[in-house]
């Protein structure tokens, strides 16, 4: 520890310390630009220099290191007008366009000018003039002479980002931030770059020119989008949502929030928004006031309960719905007889449900996830499904720790991967029993699989020898390995690596609630924290068998389901389909009788449970818009109409106590299951699709987000696959092709691409234009065009 | 985009630094680069580097194209604009201005007829002013084509140098 005095404060900081570091642990602020918390020191502002006694000159305090002893004075005069230097100078080519620059009244550079600089300048020659870029629909780069290089933004692309795409070109006076010529700023969490502009020369393209930052109330919410649960600060004004912003939070976002997080409140205030109940009548749909659409409600369930009974009806949530809507939701559902209820629309193994103990989840906290010395990621096509969690992994790696990968897909991580085993979905399987037979060998332990007929590969060994020689490690399983077939195989054997190994074992929760959905039992075999319940059928059945009525809440089948062909036709056969809804979404207009118009997450209150099992409460943000309403208040009154008792909340705090009441989330949180098994024979070869839900396209928010869906990201899906499938299929890259599973098929360019697997044609999920498709992860044909 | 004999020059940079950190090769490979593009380039806009070839050099040495290009527009030897095919940098710092190498920028601004930062119309010179070269003892002094450096240029010197770059 050293010793160091700060504007006469005495303290000890630890060995390597700043004086910025020690400085901010007393509290005392040192005006700065380009130093960041979380980002590499670049000492080029020279904002924050301060007097150190017995040095000649100030010293840039972010830069310095503490030495023993060491007095600073950060108001001395000599500090003082240092500072004031060093603000004339920044000022000399800022354009002090304050009255029309988007970044007034929340900018650094205005707010260190008035506390740090002189009053007038005395600067009389001309400005430099720095031409607009083109950033991407994000980020908008329009008023570069605004910027004082402080390159933060250029930090953050090349160090949390993964990819440097911004850079600083020329030098001297000629210095300009630009993205390389005719790219644009394509990174999943690109608008942080935002909010580290200390000036106003990133700003938000959806934003900027909307409103002074000064009108705007800020209010705290959660993401309702990946399960990592992001915490946000919500900007309001005049009952709309105008902005969202990253509220800190260590332990989950750290500063940051995705892209996705940021700008999917542009789908919140889109025109597609459902504002009154509809009904349709002989195919044509009619506005309907609140009452007349809850009695045609009850009168559809009550007369296919009479005609069909009660197992024909069939209950699908989203996991992006709140816990209390999951939680009312089943038990309206069971209350009124029905056990077909579900959540996991884009799951298609079930068989793990019978030996589920508890509600699936990481297995550890998000924290001990990143400070694992040993990670192996299995089926995750991590940049897309959780973009702030891949850059966690990324800091992690830059920190000695190990990132191992099983994908289907080699997908740039931007990061360095101890070992990677990259295979067809049919061989995801064989892939981890080859890790499994390998930390059996390691640890001479015993399994419960039988792995004779697996044969170790090297980077399997590798895998093996990463997990069993860290001090922690964890095995986590992503989307892609819970939405294919053989989840329950992946889970069982991902469990027994983790037995034998001594690593946690978990799934990366694919949206904001699926632990709370596991949890207030939105599951067909298990009721709230684990309660006994009649066993109804899960979402598959209940697609493979169609239902004669469906329930949908905050659910879109032919985006959320494993498989949109079954999934839309199961629909279109129902006598009647009742949506809960925020959106008037196409697919509803098509097979839904009924849209009820209920509140997204900004509307409502409720709360979300993250991967982690950390429940986190929100309040609405905005009043629900025309007349939707929040859906816990829908299903009590529906609760109410159909003459069920238990449904008397005035108040969404009654339905979480009575949740909460019923149980504790740390000890129902459970990933063990009570029995392993799993098929580890390598698999026959065959065309199989692998088929991702695109960044854009994973909730009903996002979806009509117009900026996300502007970005590169978004674009129009092209089928991928490996050079030899596009030999055996005698086509040539980027020739348009016919796909078809099932009865569907789509036209699509298809193009070669050297980091996919043999056997695997890749092409997205959950897009309009491949919905006429089938499974996820099930055969396909390639026909000629 | 670039020959196999420059890609083993690049290799031969490469192997100079560490395995994981190629990046420590990208002036070298880009002084490559350009050289290349200087000897076989036709016109003016085919001997100085561009978009793609920075590109394909970032991507050779797997580094973001921003950072290859922010080395290259950092230095003003890597030739970012058209350039003729003899590049001739005369020093005009103060010590060869005081020994005249102002009025010996000036004699070949005359003699070929384009002002200082220009190419000749017909693509064979291009004219720049250059920062201190080290030798200012050996004033005036202009640099050809980056690499070959020219002492004691009076205007005899001057005139019987141009004559040798047809």
């Amino acid at each position: 520890m050293l010793e160091i005095e700060i504007d006469g404060k005495k303290l000890t900081v630890p060995q390597g310390s700043t004086v910025m570091d020690a400085a901010h642990s007393v509290g005392t602020y040192i005006p700065h630009f380009c130093y960041h918390k979380k980002l590499s020191i670049a000492a080029n502002c020279r904002m924050c220099l301060v007097e150190v006694e017995k040095a000649p000159k100030p010293l840039p305090a972010c830069a310095t290191p503490v030495t023993d002893g060491m007095k600073v004075h950060t108001h001395s005069d000599m500090a003082k007008k240092a500072q004031a230097g060093v603000m004339e100078f920044l000022l000399i080519n800022h354009p002090l366009d304050c009255p029309i620059c988007d970044q007034g009244g929340e900018c650094q550079l205005q707010d260190l000018a008035v506390g740090y600089g002189n009053s007038a300048s005395r600067y009389q020659e001309e400005k430099r003039v720095v031409v607009g870029k083109d950033m991407g629909p994000l980020v908008s780069a329009e008023e570069m002479s605004r910027c004082i290089h402080c390159t933060r933004c250029v930090r953050f692309t090349e160090e949390i980002g993964g990819f440097q795409e911004i850079g600083m070109a020329n030098r001297s006076e000629f210095s300009e931030i630009l993205p390389f010529l005719g790219k644009t700023v394509d990174s999943e969490i690109s608008g942080n770059v935002i909010d580290l502009c200390p000036v106003g020369a990133l700003t938000s393209k959806p934003f900027r020119y909307s409103t002074r930052a000064w009108e705007l109330s800020r209010r705290k919410s959660v993401s309702p989008h990946d399960g990592l649960g992001a915490n946000l600060i919500v900007q309001v004004k005049g009952n709309q949502v105008m902005r969202v912003l990253p509220l800190e939070n260590e332990e989950i976002n750290e500063c940051w929030i995705a892209d996705r997080d940021r700008f999917s409140y542009e789908g919140l205030n889109s025109a597609e928004r459902l504002q009154k109940p509809m009904i349709k009548h002989d195919g044509k749909w009619h506005e309907a006031d609140w009452q007349t659409a809850l009695e045609y409600v009850v009168k559809g369930l009550n007369g296919v309960s009479r005609d069909h009974g009660k197992d024909a009806i069939g209950v699908l949530a989203s996991p992006h719905s709140t816990t209390e809507e999951l939680f009312l939701a089943q038990k309206l559902a069971r209350s009124f007889g029905v056990n077909n209820v579900d959540y996991r629309l884009r799951r298609s193994d079930f068989r793990a449900d019978a030996a589920q103990q508890g509600a699936l989840w990481l297995g550890s906290s998000i924290v001990d996830l990143a400070s694992a010395k040993s990670v192996l990621v299995v089926g995750s096509t991590q940049r897309q499904e959780q973009p702030l969690l891949a850059s966690r992994l990324r800091q992690a790696v830059k920190k000695g720790s190990e990132l191992n990968v099983i994908h289907v897909a080699d997908d740039a991580l931007l990061t360095k991967l101890n070992a990677k085993l990259i295979v067809s979905p049919l061989a995801l399987v064989n892939a981890l029993a080859q890790v499994l037979k390998a930390v059996v060998a390691i640890k001479s332990g015993e399994s419960a699989i039988d792995l004779a007929a697996v044969s170790v590969s090297a980077e399997a060994q590798r895998i093996a020898e990463s997990l069993c020689g860290a001090e922690s490690a964890s095995v986590v399983l992503g989307n892609v390995a819970q939405h294919h077939p053989a989840f329950s195989e992946l889970l069982s054997l991902a469990q027994e690596i983790a037995r034998l190994s001594g690593a946690r074992f978990g799934v990366l929760a694919e949206a904001a609630n699926s632990v709370g959905a596991e949890l207030v039992g939105a599951v067909p075999t298990r009721g709230v924290f684990g309660a006994a319940v009649s066993a109804g059928l899960d979402a598959q059945q209940m697609i493979a068998a169609p239902r004669k009525a469906y329930v949908l809440l905050n659910s879109e089948v032919e985006f959320d389901s494993y498989n949109p062909q079954a999934a839309v036709a199961a629909m279109k056969s129902a006598e009647t389909v009742i949506a809960l809804t925020a959106f008037k979404a196409e697919g509803l207009l098509d097979y839904a009788d009924v849209l009820l118009p209920i509140a997204p997450f900004s509307e409502t209150a409720g709360s979300f449970v993250n991967m982690e099992g950390r429940l986190q409460t929100f309040n609405g943000v905005v009043r629900p818009l025309g007349e939707a309403r929040p859906a816990w208040k829908v299903l009590r009154v529906l609760g109410n109409m159909l003459g069920i008792s238990g449904f008397e909340y005035t108040s969404v705090e009654e339905v979480r106590a009575e949740w909460q009441g019923k149980g504790d989330i740390a000890p129902s949180l459970n990933n063990v299951l009570a029995s392993v098994s799993a098929n580890v024979q390598p698999a026959a070869t065959a065309l199989v699709r692998v088929g991702e839900v695109p960044l854009y396209q994973a909730d009903a928010i996002c979806r009509r987000a117009s900026s996300l869906q502007a970005t590169r990201a978004a674009a129009v899906p092209v089928a991928h696959a490996a050079q030899s499938v596009l030999d055996a299929a005698g086509v040539q890259s980027g020739a348009v092709v016919v796909l078809k599973q099932g009865d569907g098929q789509v036209r699509v360019a298809l193009e070669a691409d050297a980091t996919l697997p043999a056997g695997v044609v890749r092409l997205a999920t959950a897009h309009p234009t491949t919905i006429a498709l089938g499974g996820m992860f099930d055969p396909i044909e390639i026909k000629q065009g | 985009m670039l020959s196999a004999q420059s890609l083993a020059l690049i290799d031969r940079e490469v192997a100079k630094y560490p395995a994981d950190q190629k990046r420590s090769a990208v002036m070298g490979a880009l002084r490559i680069a350009l050289e290349e593009r200087r000897s076989t380039g036709e016109t003016p806009e085919a001997r100085c580097l561009n978009q793609e070839v920075i590109e394909f050099v970032a991507n050779y040495l797997e580094i973001p194209p921003v950072a290859a290009y922010e080395v290259a527009t950092f230095y003003n030897m890597y030739d970012m604009k058209p350039v003729g095919k003899y590049k001739i940098t005369v020093c005009t710092n103060l010590p060869c201005a005081l020994r005249g190498g102002v009025n010996a920028a000036e004699y070949i601004s005359h003699k070929l007829g384009i002002a200082i930062g220009e190419t000749s119309s017909d693509g064979m010179y291009t004219l720049l002013e250059g920062e201190c070269m080290g030798a200012c003892g050996d004033a005036p002094v202009l640099l050809v084509n980056n690499h070959s450096m020219c002492s004691f240029m009076t205007s005899e010197a001057i005139d019987k140098k141009l004559a040798e770059l047809k």
